[in-house]
């Protein structure tokens, strides 16, 4: 629609093969950029002009394209999913830049979130981490009726505050240290608060604290780099519950963590 | 035992040790700068050196005194092996600077750390150990009239170089001679680069613990919606601003009493 | 041409889910583990059918193409999910879940099915709070719900405006407990590409490593398929840009039933279209509906100067304005079903009283609310919903009021199922949205929810027991012959996609189709425009693979190769969608023919000709498909004309 207002921009973008093989930044030109379009459509309109010249498009990923899924990363111009507060990559759009602007595109950075191709991490550390205890283990039928549990309102409210999480790994991606604890946090808390989680609260903590720090994130410096940018806005306020959940079970609990892993069956 | 050696080798027992350290340190600051305001006394450093030697030779204090220098080593040791494995963390670096809001102060910890690391080793090979095991610092006598309240002080030199502290009364005079701390204190604040130097290393207080007091409270779960303002507070007020310019104040009065004289 | 036997008990209503679960074979406890089950998908039906297969005992391999199974689209559903709990008071009851629901689908789904969906509703919210799913409270902490998509109870039990992503997440941590324990193997960034049939029965799956290209054989005693809708045969969709077809379409050309392929909803609140760059459509919730007025300019001339921006909504007189839902609908107004309301959004675009640049839109005002409600309230109900459409459209829509557009957002069609959920092909199952069996020709809101997981977590592990116990538990003979020629199969595809190096892009040969498919198989359909389309996506589908273009290899990440055997299957869908549409010569639900038509212009069915599933039969390539026909019998509701006046 806005026709006339059209930008022409300079993107560095990182391109890697593959997670074995050196990466490096190149310089397209992304040309006749509508403001109205997302950041992943500009990123469309460039590898539509690369397939027409037989190249490779630049790889991302992304699916959802409405910030639900989670899947879309992009560390762009230093801010994980863009210089906008709340939001997604996909829900970045083109208005947010001038004519003529350079834009450096990296994938997220961290050990634990290698480069699979071009902007693609592999997040599968995420899905260990809630493998060793992101659950209740409750088993299909034979649970209560849902009423019988009355929740508070406001426990209710922040419980889900916590479970609002994408878990895309912008909160890694802005820590100076790779840190995962707001993404794991996030999980801890919210089965933390809710009486459902209760009879796992202590040993969960422990089991998912073990897997974070054995996929080889870094430590919380509570710098809040975390919560700037997390796009659901999920607050610190997870970590610090989570501590005192952690030490709590490690000082002063009878639950060691193996026994979260023998329930089920 | 070997649950406690996991609790204190993952990633939060090891922040658990830098809060826990960190705020023993805060309590000290606290200790410290009460102790050295008598430095701004105007008794030609009696109650300044009475305090420093009582500090030195009273057993309880020595062995808070040895706590608190372990803390400071491991708060610094636990914050290399935090740091090192924090750079593992994210071998490859953002081209971009990282544009994310956080303070200044909490990403920079390491730097603020270090200079006060440093800071902590010359005050204290120039002051303490200077005190403690040299003989570098000379020695005061006091005389207080115990009529009329008033004090006068010499250079006192000792027949032993065992001697530590005196006090005896003759003729309803007092007479305390003990370690010139003082003097040592005034003449190295009387050195513009000196000076310098302890301001810096107060500013890296200021910042170091305007981002760290409340920090170890976050990190030890000590968080609530009413209490964590009052940390924020008194994290910002006490230890940021009050006890680094207490502490910055007193190089620089001295520097400047030491331009009048 | 076949009749079709939906194996649905007999016996009353409210009493065949019971008894059919009694007459269902058991498999002996201590044989589960020597069975092992394929579930494609880890939305809600495939996460909630892997996890409860594994909790009884089954070895399960679980398959998606995401990087994680908690990425599946289930994800996005805003809304709700119904169930009948009748916590409110309110008059609900299973029975009456059930006669909405087969009214809402025009009468063209299942007594059966939709009863036991009905039943079932129950169990999940019971289900899913057990996980820690934090579902909308009261202040005195029991569960909330609202009124949704024209249901006249309030019944839906939903998560701020996240019902899906909460409910993916209780499913997904379920699946992660069973991974954990060893029971499910997890298989992501891997793409389902081919089943394999073995003498008859689904033995296996052939699929893709996203990451390096491998392509790989899976054996086991049943296949799920829990891989969703098609919806994005029409290239802009509410669905995620990875949704497609791929799995369920290469079923059905190994000998799966597609039914109705033609039903497709179209959702009405959807944010319009900005230009051809556009890569998908955002919904809004219905629940926007509840408090939004929809209208649209009397006249022509304001019509035209609120497209060209000479004067703005807020200027447009009281007077001028047209109402037409709460106009034509009294009873209804704005909350008709998503079918009713989306029609006549396009009936004042064909009208020429479209607004917004393009001329592809109507308002949805919230003016009213605003004024009796409060800013507040409003932002406290609709907030994000309003700051989601800010971001998007630049436009502050507490000031001017919405532009919205109906889009494709759901497919009823699918995967032909039995009441056991079973395809025709014996150990083939289809889940959730890839089936067709409980929406009819019309999904209520928050009904997809519902049926996903009243298929993963209470449907599927039972009536999978009875197929498996009657197989028994010999391992899958890995070296049949039909793993060798279907992996094959697999890899000549794929070598001609890469072999293709035209002119014109797979993204834009998929945008193409989309047009057609829009424009002649969409909101309203005549016998010529299908006609026309048919033709026309033909003629595409031939200049596909002469020229389109297929970059890079196979054993490595490779979106365009992907991309390219997705629109390939669209490809071929899209015409079988315009068959039955044409086939079936009548109006029912999100089906509308144009000639089929009250003299008010509502969807006319002609139930004598049409009370019936059509389950489309793959002949081989180019060859038209064979229809087979399931008679909807319908012994407990009386079908009537939906009237929403």
């Amino acid at each position: 629609m806005s026709t006339n207002n059209n930008m022409n921009l300079t993107l560095k973008v990182w391109r890697q093969k593959n997670a074995e093989t050196r990466g490096a930044f190149v310089t397209y030109k992304a040309e006749g950029i509508s403001p109205d379009m997302s950041f992943l459509e500009m990123l469309d309109v460039v590898n539509e002009s690369l397939i027409h010249k037989q190249d490779e498009p630049i790889h991302f990923d992304h699916d959802c394209r409405e910030g639900i899924c989670g899947m879309c990363s992009l560390y762009i111009n230093g801010h994980p999913h863009g210089p906008k507060n709340a939001i997604t990559t996909c829900q970045l759009h083109m208005r947010t830049f001038h004519d003529g602007e350079t834009i450096v595109i990296e994938p997220w950075r961290a050990a634990a979130f290698p480069v699979i191709k071009d902007l693609a991490v592999d997040r599968s550390a995420f899905d260990r981490i809630q493998q060793a205890g992101g659950f209740v283990s409750v088993n299909t039928g034979g649970v209560p009726d849902a009423n019988e549990i009355a929740i508070p309102k406001v426990i209710a409210d922040e419980a889900f505050n916590s479970a609002t999480c994408i878990g895309c790994g912008a909160c890694v991606a802005a820590c100076k240290n790779a840190s995962a604890m707001l993404f794991v946090s996030a999980k801890v808390t919210q089965l933390g608060m809710l009486p459902q989680g209760q009879p796992e609260r202590y040993s969960r903590v422990q089991a998912m604290v073990a897997q974070m720090d054995a996929e080889g994130f870094g430590s919380c410096t509570n710098t809040g780099a975390c919560e700037a940018e997390c796009p659901k806005e999920i607050k610190m306020t997870n970590i610090s519950r989570m501590n005192n959940d952690y030490f709590s079970a490690k000082l002063f609990r009878e639950e060691a963590m193996h026994e979260h892993a023998a329930s089920g069956e | 035992m070997s649950e406690f050696k996991q609790t204190f080798n993952s990633s939060l027992g090891k922040k658990l040790i830098m809060a826990l350290t960190g705020l023993f340190l805060c309590t000290f600051l606290i200790v410290h700068l009460g102790g050295n305001l008598l430095l701004f006394s105007d008794d030609d450093g009696y109650g300044f050196n009475m305090y420093a030697n009582f500090l030195t030779h009273f057993p309880p204090i020595e062995v808070v005194a040895y706590l608190l220098y372990l803390c400071i080593l491991v708060h610094a040791v636990y914050s290399l092996i935090l740091t090192i494995q924090n750079r593992k963390a994210r071998p490859v670096s953002y081209a971009a600077v990282n544009k994310s809001r956080a303070s200044w102060s909490s990403k920079n910890m390491g730097l603020l750390g270090s200079i006060l690391l440093l800071f902590i080793v010359i005050h204290m090979s120039d002051f303490w150990f200077s005190y403690k095991y040299s003989h570098k610092i000379g020695f005061k006598e006091y005389r207080t009239d115990l009529a009329t309240g008033k004090t006068t002080s010499v250079d006192y030199v000792p027949a032993s170089a065992d001697f530590e502290k005196s006090a005896s009364t003759e003729n309803n005079i007092e007479i305390v001679r003990v370690k010139d701390l003082h003097a040592r204190v005034a003449s190295s604040f009387s050195n513009l680069l000196y000076v310098v130097f302890y301001v810096i290393a107060m500013g890296a207080v200021a910042f170091h613990l305007l981002h760290g007091f409340q920090s170890a409270f976050r990190t030890l779960g000590w968080v609530h919606r009413k209490y964590t303002p009052v940390v924020c507070f008194i994290g910002t007020w006490l230890f940021a601003v009050i006890i680094p310019l207490g502490f910055a104040a007193m190089p620089v009065v001295y520097y400047i009493q030491s331009l009048n004289k | 041409m076949s009749l079709l036997d939906a194996k649905i008990p007999a016996g009353p209503l409210a009493e065949k889910w019971s008894k059919h679960k009694f007459n269902l074979k058991l498999v002996n406890p201590a044989n589960k583990r020597k069975y092992d089950i394929i579930v494609v998908g880890t939305g809600l039906a495939g996460a909630s059918a892997a996890a409860s297969l594994a909790e009884l005992g089954y070895n399960v391999k679980a398959f998606c193409f995401q990087d994680s199974p908690r990425r599946a689209h289930s994800i996005a559903a805003q809304g709700g999910i119904n169930a009948a709990k009748n916590y409110q008071n309110d008059g609900d009851s299973v029975y009456r879940l059930f006669y909405d629901t087969i009214k809402g689908g025009d009468y063209r789904a299942r007594e059966g099915n939709v009863y036991r969906l009905a039943e079932v509703s129950v169990n999940i919210i019971d289900q899913c709070v057990a996980q820690g799913v934090p579902f909308a409270r009261e202040y005195g902490g029991l569960l909330d719900n609202r009124s949704f998509g024209g249901s006249q109870v309030s019944r839906t039990f939903y998560a701020r405006g996240q019902t899906g992503q909460q409910l993916l997440l209780g499913a997904y941590s379920a699946l992660n407990r069973q991974i954990h324990l060893g029971k499910v193997k997890m298989y992501t960034r891997s793409e389902m590409l081919d089943v394999v049939i073995a003498d008859g029965h689904a033995k296996g799956i052939v699929t893709r490593n996203l990451i390096n290209g491998n392509i790989d054989t899976h054996t086991g005693h049943a296949v799920l398929l829990c891989t969703g809708g098609y919806g994005n045969v029409f290239y802009l969709s509410t669905n995620a840009a990875g949704s497609n077809v791929t799995a369920a379409w290469r079923a059905h050309k190994r000998g799966a039933f597609f039914a109705n392929p033609c039903y497709t909803q179209i959702h009405p609140t959807c944010i319009p279209v900005t230009g051809d760059h556009q890569s998908k459509l955002t919904l809004m919730s219905e629940s926007l509906r509840n408090d939004g007025r929809v209208w649209a300019p009397k006249t022509v001339e304001i019509a035209e100067q609120l497209r060209k921006g000479t004067i703005k909504a807020d200027q447009v007189k009281e007077d001028d304005r047209d109402y037409f839902l709460e106009r034509k609908y009294p009873s209804f107004g704005n909350l008709v079903p998503r079918d009713v309301a989306s029609r006549n959004a396009k009936e004042m675009v064909d009208d020429k009283r479209g607004v917004g640049a393009s001329g592809f839109a109507v308002f949805l005002d919230f003016a009213d609310a605003i004024h009796r409600l409060g800013k507040d309230a409003v932002a406290a109900k609709y907030g994000n919903l309003f700051d989601m459409y800010y971001q998007i459209t630049d436009e502050d829509p507490y000031k001017q009021p919405m532009r919205i557009y109906p889009a494709v957002h759901y497919t009823m069609g699918g995967l032909w199922v039995d009441y056991n959920l079973s395809t025709n092909i014996p150990g083939l199952y289809a889940l959730g949205e890839c089936n067709f069996s409980d929406h009819g020709a019309n999904r209520l809101g928050a009904s997809a929810l519902m049926q996903g997981l009243a298929d993963g977590y209470f449907v599927i592990p039972y009536t999978l027991g009875d197929y498996l116990a009657t197989i028994g538990p010999k391992p899958v003979d890995a070296k049949h012959p039909a793993f060798e020629k279907t992996k094959q199969d697999t890899i000549n595809l794929i070598n001609t996609l890469l072999s293709m190096k035209g002119t014109k892009t797979v993204n834009e040969y998929h945008r193409d189709l989309g047009h057609i498919m829009w424009e002649y198989c969409g909101m309203a359909r005549t016998e010529e425009g299908l006609t026309k389309a048919k033709g026309l996506i033909k003629a595409l589908r031939e200049d596909f693979w002469k020229n389109a273009i297929v970059v890079g290899a196979n054993e490595e990440v490779n979106a365009s190769l992907e991309k390219a055997g997705r629109v390939a299957d669209f490809l071929e869908l899209g015409e079988l969608m315009v068959d039955d549409a044409l086939m079936r010569r009548e109006s029912c639900g999100g089906h509308f023919r144009l000639e089929s038509q009250t003299p008010e212009g509502e969807a006319l069915r002609d139930d004598d000709n049409f009370a019936f599933v059509a389950a489309w039969e793959y002949k081989g390539d180019n060859q038209p498909e064979v229809l087979n026909k399931e008679i909807l019998d319908f012994e407990f509701v009386h079908l009537t004309q939906r009237s929403y006046k």
